[in-house]
Order: C-alpha cells, then structure tokens, then sequence
C-alpha cells in the first residue's frame, strides 16, 4: 500500500498536465458547441449535421481519434509552416475538444428545442430582439441543462486523456501504459486513481454549478466555478518555470522517444543520461505507435529515438526482399538521410528481431525447429502476436514463404503475450529476439532457414534539426556498438519480471554501468 | 358604434394563409382610438391569427394593417412590439425572474430602468400587493400570474392593448374579476383594446363593439346592445344565443 501513495504522489507533474489539457478541451468543446446550438435552434438541418457529426465522432474510439490527429496535422504543416506541432499538446487538445463536443452539444440543443413555447411567445410578443431573447430567457433556462452537459463532457474528457500519453502528451495515461507494459500493476493502479479522483472532483463540483443553475442559486455556480478555476490555476502555476530554476541551461530541449516496450523505454533513458551528462535538458515522449514515433523524428517532434532496420525496411521504405544485413543497413542509412534529413547514428550492437517463439514442450511434442517444421502441424495451434503484427509485412512475408496457416490467431498486449504462451493460451508467439523471458522462460526460437524475416539491427535515428550537432554525436557514440543481446535482455528482464521488478531509469543506470559508461 | 374618428388601426384587404389553408380572407377594418373590441368566433375562425397580424407574431402575406397611419411592416419587429401591451392566454411569465423584474422587462429592452415606485403602482393597477414584486412567479396563483401579465403590458407605457383569450385558463370568478378590471383600465388609461375570445358573454360585457369571425371573415361588427337586439346575421345570433338561453334559464330558476 505505501508504494502505491508513493506512486500516487509522485504523479503531481502528470496530474498538472491532466488537469490542463481538459480544461483546454473541454473550454475548446464548449466554445464551439454553445454557438452551434444556438445556431441549430434557428435551424433544422445545421441540428440535423452537427448532431449527426459530433455523434459518429464519439463513434470513433478515442485511440483512434488521437492517432488520427497525427496525419491531419501533418498535412496541414502545408498551410501552418514546419512550425505546427503534429504531436504533444496540440492533436491531443484538439481530438479531446471534439469527444467533448457531444453531450455539450446535445444537452444545449435539446434545452433550446424543448423550451416552453409560451415563453418564447411571451419573450417574442414583449419586443426582444434575437439576441435579448437568447440572453435573458433561453441562455438562463438552458443553463442547468448545458452545464450537465459539461458535466458529462468533463468527466469523459478526463477519462479519454489518459490516452493522450500515446501520442506524446504527458497525463495521468503515462503510469497506466508504462505500468501496463511492465506489469507493474501499482503504477496503473496509481493512474487508474488519480485519473478517477480527479473525474470525481470535477463531477461535484460542475453538479455544484449545475445545481446553482437550476435551484437559481447564484452562490453555488460562483463557487463551483471558483473552485474549478482554482484548480486550473493551481496547475498551471505548478509548471511553471521559475526564474532560478536550473533547468535552464541555454541549450534547446532534447527530445527522447520511446515506443511501447520495455527495451524502448529503458533505452531512451540511458540515452537520457549520457546527453545530461553533457549538459543538454531532455524531454521523454513514452509509448508512442511505432510508426507515430518514425513520423515524429521525421518531423523532428522527436530528435532522438531507437528503431529497428527490418522496421524501417519493411514499413517505412515499403520493401519486402531480404538483401542482408549489411546492405539493408546502409541503404537505411542513405534513405533515411534523402528522406527526411534523418542521421542513422549507428548499430547499438544486438538485434531485437522477430522471431516465431515456441514452450520447449510444445517444441518437443512437434519435434520443432524451424519455422519450415511448423507448416505441417501450424492447423492444430493458435498463433498470438501483439496488435500490430498480423497486420506487418514480416508477417505476410513468413506466413506466404512457408505456407502457414494456424487455426487461430489471436493478439496481446507485447507483456501478455509471454504470459499466453507459456499458460498455453497460444501455441506460438511473435517474440522479441532481446526479449529476457526467452532465456529465462526456455523458450525456443524457431529457425528460419529461407530468410523470410529480416534483420532488426537497433540504430540510433537522430532528427534533421540534431543531425549536425557534434556534442550530440559525441555522446550518443558512446553507445554505438556498445551493448550485445544478451546484456540487453538482462536489462529487459530486470523490468519485465514479476518478482522485484526495476524502473526503467534504474535498468538503464545498470545498463550503462554494465558496458563501461 | 362605428369609429368616428381617424383610424387609429387599420387593416386593409388583409390576409394569410399557410400554403393551402387561408386563415384570414380579405379583411378591412378601421378600429379608432379608445374603442375595445372584442374578435369573437370558433375556434379555428382566425380570430387569434388576425390579432397577431397587429403586432406581427403573424406575418400577413397579403394587404396591410396601419398602426397609426405606419404599415407595420415597415420597420423591425421588435420596437413596434415593444410598443403594444400583449397579454395571452398563456401569460409567460420568465420563471427566472421575480415579479418586478418580469414587469420591469419591456422598458429595460429599451434600456430603461423602471422604477419601483412604478412597479408598485403597476401591481396596484392590477389589484396587487406590492410587496409581491420580489417574489417568484412560481410562489403565485394562476390569476394573479395573469394579473401580473397585464401589468407587464402596461409597462410600456402603450396605448394599444392586445388580448389573446387573455382569462381563458382562469376560474370563473378570478375571471370575472379580472376582465372588469381590465375594463375599468382600459377607460381610465385611455387604451384601445383588443381582445380575443370565444366567450360571446364576456365580449358582450367588456367590449364597446364586438367583431364575429367566420372561416377568416368578419361576418359582423355590431355593437354589443344590437347584438342583444337581433342583429349581426346568423352566425353572430347563433353565438349569442348561448348566454341569453344561459340567463333565461338562471333567471327561470330564481323564479
């Protein structure tokens, strides 16, 4: 119990981040869903549209809506310059808006449709304009009803913003998702809380306002606002950089990202440390989607960041040959500099590839070795991959060279797909070569002799805007060709284990301690 | 009583229809300062349409009414409104609002603050107790709602009063109670009134001359003694003849 307070209170920054960005929102929703309501009032098919529209948003599941704000804003550098950020606050500010859009919106348009005729006849026959009517009779009656409406969009907004940690917003989503990849259940637990704390404060107090509204008490809304509004300001006054503060050094910000796993997480720390070391300040944006985290370094959102060349062979360049290591290498190299200005820093020294992952049980009832031998028995087992792999071309690619065809595929989160295979939920799972659990768990990592899957060299990508920084380069050499596979897993398993687990930052120091930094 | 002097509201040739349903046809009228005429006829006769037509709740879409000697239509809705009294059935009385502050409405759209003195002397027109003034709509009887919807029209210092079946939703004896004192308003503030009811007793009472719709016609304008005295054509008698067979009858029963 008492690491979970800690946890909990060690979430001040991140529930600061939560609280501003749905305010943003929610003050963005309410914005633009008052005037459209009362646009709607005066006509049936604005209503019809803006209701139909704000409907089939809610429709979309808030992950996706997130991510979607990525190419769209992408697109619109087009209009807005290079400067438009395509990650971070701004898509997160701008998809939460919308979800926020309907209850306020609905809750508005039904107060002004249902609005008792007779007043509107009285306010008509007594000589107001449109604008008296809407500000003293229809504003005040519908208020009780709007602010239920925000009330409801408040409370979605601060549940729906936890997701924004995976587009590189930091919220209260940041301990659900690294604790939900390593398993470290009191990290989740301790997002799950404050987001749901944080929800129920906002619920009572908007119901305060809500009340005041509709009991004509004017000292209940002015409170509720107040206490809302102290919030807000408390907030934002905890982010503030404070003049002393030693955070700033004169050098620009530099921006670590790391995709949704273990490696990636505990990598992008101990490149943390050694750009630290040399006086840059560093940001951290966790548990980004693989391909959102390429974009973002592309777009320079993101300045340093591991990836994978089989990776980046197959889903960015769009190739399906296996030309070798070398020479996939070094044409990553000269794609990704033509590409984007993206400076391929050099190879870590193992490889995270994916391999097909078998118990040694299930390997020994086959008689398993390589992927060639499963073709035969694949109709009697059940393949698991993580969301992303049924989807990826390696998996294509494997499946058509061999000819396999399981009787199930199902999909895992990356932590439970272990898990699944070794309580025999799956027979096979797409693993992670670095991974610690395949030492550690006996697994067997099939074969493959006709060179279906391609090389997962790790490389350090740094973006265009870093590219010429030699301070940088400097320290980020150190770790090139600097850490094998199996010092790797070590350092996976550290965080991945149930028993004992370790931080990110903590496998990292050891990480560097082990190769000499 | 015909109207003797000049033509305070005039309606000429006027009419509305929704697409195929003419609810007022070719209506011309001079109605003259002081008098108060009662729209009396069934329901669905036009009667409450051709009351709207005045202060444009209803848009006549053909001929004219003059307020005087001005086409109502001629400028924006809202100031000419502001410059009749409009009571209705439904009194609509802003729930939000207290009593003085719904009363105070009309001078304050125009920027102008009403008094309290005046908000009281309203409520005393009106048979009120001032004091009633802060309360809430909510915490008063249906009658003195009403009261309190007349005193809002009054607010505006106008002289042209429109009633739409203004006691309807009344009891009999708040009703009755109501419409003399309205009357008795209506003379002591020199207003021209008119009124819409389906009530032929209450319009024989009240009103100096009493109009009779029929399927968007006027079919008679009589005065409220020659309606008693047979005249005004079928329709009208017909109408009538519901309060006069009512008071024989009562009468026959003190016999």
């Amino acid at each position: 119990m008492n690491s979970l307070f800690d946890a909990v209170m060690g979430l001040g920054p991140q529930l600061a981040e939560h609280v501003l960005l749905c305010a943003a929102a929610v003050a963005l929703g309410i914005a633009v869903a008052l005037p459209l309501a009362v646009w709607a009032s005066r006509s049936a098919t604005v209503a019809r549209v803006a209701l139909g529209f704000a409907s089939l948003v809610q429709t979309i599941p808030a992950l996706a809506l997130l991510a979607l704000f990525f190419p769209i804003l992408l697109a619109a550098r087009a209009i807005f310059g290079e400067g438009l950020p395509t990650l971070g606050f701004l898509p997160a500010w701008l998809a939460l808006a919308l979800y926020a859009l309907l209850p306020i919106l609905r809750n508005a348009v039904t107060a002004l449709a249902n609005m008792d005729e007779e007043l509107i006849e009285a306010a008509d026959g007594l000589g107001m304009t449109g604008w008296q009517k809407l500000r003293l009779v229809q504003a005040p009656l519908a208020a009780p009803y709007v602010m239920a409406g925000i009330r409801t969009a408040s409370v979605w907004t601060i549940g729906a913003a936890t997701l924004a940690t995976t587009i590189g917003q930091r919220s209260l989503g940041d301990p659900i998702f690294a604790g939900l990849q390593t398993q470290n259940w009191v990290l989740v637990l301790a997002g799950c809380i404050a987001s749901a704390g944080l929800a129920l404060i906002a619920d009572a107090l908007f119901g305060l306002v809500e009340r005041g509204f509709a009991t004509r008490r004017p000292a209940f809304v002015i409170s509720g606002a107040l206490l809302a509004l102290a919030g807000i300001a408390a907030a934002a006054v905890s982010l503030m950089d404070w003049p002393g503060d030693e955070r700033d050094n004169g050098r620009e910000t530099v921006v670590i990202g790391a995709k949704s796993f273990s490696e990636q997480f505990i990598l992008a720390r101990a490149i943390g440390a050694l750009l630290e070391r040399e006086g840059f300040s560093v940001e951290y944006r966790d548990s980004l989607g693989s391909a959102v985290a390429h974009n973002a370094v592309e777009s320079a959102e993101v300045n340093v960041l591991v990836d994978y060349t089989g990776t980046i062979w197959t889903n960015e360049i769009g190739r399906t040959g296996n030309p070798g290591r070398e020479e996939m290498y070094d044409a990553i190299v000269d794609w990704e500099a033509a590409n984007a200005g993206v400076q391929v820093l050099g190879r870590l020294g193992f490889e995270n590839a994916y391999g097909l992952a078998v118990t040694r049980g299930t390997a020994d009832r086959y008689g398993l070795s390589s992927i060639a031998d499963l073709a035969g028995v694949a109709s009697q087992l059940v393949i698991g991959g993580d969301p992303e792999w049924f989807e990826r071309p390696e998996w294509i690619g494997v499946r058509d060279a061999y000819g396999l065809r399981f009787g199930e595929q199902r999909t895992y989160s990356p932590t439970f797909m272990y898990n699944a295979l070794i309580s025999g939920e799956a027979d096979v799972i797409s693993a992670y070569t670095s991974d610690g659990r395949i030492a550690v768990e006996d697994l067997v990592v099939l074969e493959d002799p006709r060179g279906a899957l391609p090389s997962y060299d790790a490389i350090v990508l740094v973006s265009g805007n870093f590219a010429d920084d030699p301070q940088l380069a400097e320290a980020l050499q150190q770790l090139v060709g600097a850490i094998d596979v199996e010092t790797m897993r070590q350092a996976n398993y550290a965080v991945d284990r149930q028993e004992d687990k370790w931080p990110a930052d903590r496998a990292a120091r050891w990480l560097l301690d082990e190769i000499g930094l | 009583m015909a109207s003797q002097g000049p033509a305070f509201l005039r309606f000429e040739a006027l009419g509305k229809s929704w697409g195929d349903i003419q609810a007022v046809r070719d209506v011309t009228l001079d109605i003259a300062k002081g008098e108060f005429v009662a729209l009396v006829g069934a329901s669905g006769s036009g009667k409450s349409t051709l009351l709207k037509c005045i202060n444009r709740l209803v848009e006549a879409t053909s001929g004219r009414v003059l307020l005087d000697g001005e086409d109502v239509l001629a400028g924006p809705a809202a100031p000419l409104r502001r410059r009749i009294g409009y009571v209705f059935q439904g009194i609509g009385l802003f729930p939000h609002m207290s009593v003085g502050d719904n009363i105070a409405l009309t001078p304050k759209l125009e920027k102008q603050r009403l008094s309290d003195e005046r908000i009281s002397e309203l409520l005393t027109l009106v048979e009120l107790d001032p004091a009633l003034a802060s309360r809430l709509p909510a915490e008063l009887s249906g009658g003195q709602r009403q009261r309190v919807g007349v005193a809002r029209a009054l607010a505006g210092d106008s002289h042209l009063l429109l009633m739409d079946e203004p006691f309807g939703a009344l009891d009999p004896i708040t009703r009755g109670q109501l419409g003399d004192r309205v009357r008795a308003l209506h003379d002591e503030l020199d207003l021209t009134t008119v009124m819409v009811t389906h009530d032929m007793a209450e319009a024989l009472l009240l009103a100096s001359r009493v109009l009779v719709m029929d399927a968007g016609r006027i079919v008679a304008d009589e005065t409220p003694a020659d309606l008693l005295s047979g005249k005004g054509g079928e329709i009208a008698q017909a109408l009538v003849a519901v309060p006069r067979d009512q008071a024989r009858k009562l009468a026959g029963l003190t016999r």
